[in-house]
């Protein structure tokens, strides 16, 4: 068993794959139509083959509240690695994204979390070397 | 208004209004991972928003939504008073 797909609830898919590819810099995986919505996922571009992230429609009448809860503290539920978090908040932050932290050292990590502008928010983290 | 004293005796709120000294406008969650990752302070979310009220209460912290964030900032406009009380003496 592996881990192939994990899953973001999105308020809108079209506008989610604009902010996942144009901003955040991932391309398209897989656009298949499934009635209403999409099977809509996304992967890095230097990773192809790795784990996919589904846009996924937060629809169900649970998903806003339990979405709006986690914002409101704070708390991202998704979580991306990065290289280098410096140059990618200075990078974010010009194409006009909202953090709710900048980096911030937490421990052996950095970490940094912004808005996705679909209802939730990411954290971004810097693994310590090696 | 709470008492000032009391809500600074805890020092675990001692040690969030340190974090707050920071950076304003930290979330609820910024806190605990603060909290967690450079203290070893592995409180519940839970535990650290009764806390967050009760500095509120005594006014040493300031909370505000943002949007859809609710962010927490240090007001250290009461621990002016007690310089001015005891130690402004000049």
């Amino acid at each position: 068993m592996r881990i192939y797909v994990t899953s973001v609830f999105v308020d809108d898919q079209a506008k989610a794959e604009r902010f996942y590819t144009q901003v955040l810099g991932f391309q398209t995986k897989l656009d298949i139509p499934l009635g209403e919505a999409r099977w809509l996922t996304v992967v890095a571009p230097d990773d192809p083959d790795g784990t996919q992230l589904l846009l996924e429609p937060d629809g169900h009448p649970a998903a806003r509240p339990f979405k709006e809860a986690l914002v409101a503290d704070g708390i991202p539920f998704t979580s991306f690695a990065v290289a280098d978090i410096q140059a990618e908040h200075r990078r974010l932050e010009e194409l006009g994204v909202r953090f709710t932290q900048p980096p911030t050292e937490m421990g052996p990590t950095t970490t940094a979390v912004f808005d996705d502008t679909c209802g939730n928010l990411i954290q971004i983290v810097q693994l310590p070397e090696g | 208004m709470g008492d000032v004293f009391k809500a600074l005796a805890d020092p675990t709120r001692r040690t969030i209004l340190d974090e707050l000294a920071d950076r304003d406008d930290q979330t609820l969650f910024e806190i605990c991972s603060r909290l967690l990752t450079k203290h070893q302070l592995d409180s519940t979310r839970q535990a650290i928003s009764q806390h967050l009220d009760v500095l509120e209460a005594a006014g040493l912290i300031d909370v505000r939504r943002e949007g859809r964030y609710k962010l927490h900032s240090i007001n250290r406009g009461p621990l002016e008073h007690i310089v001015d009380r005891w130690l402004d003496r000049s």
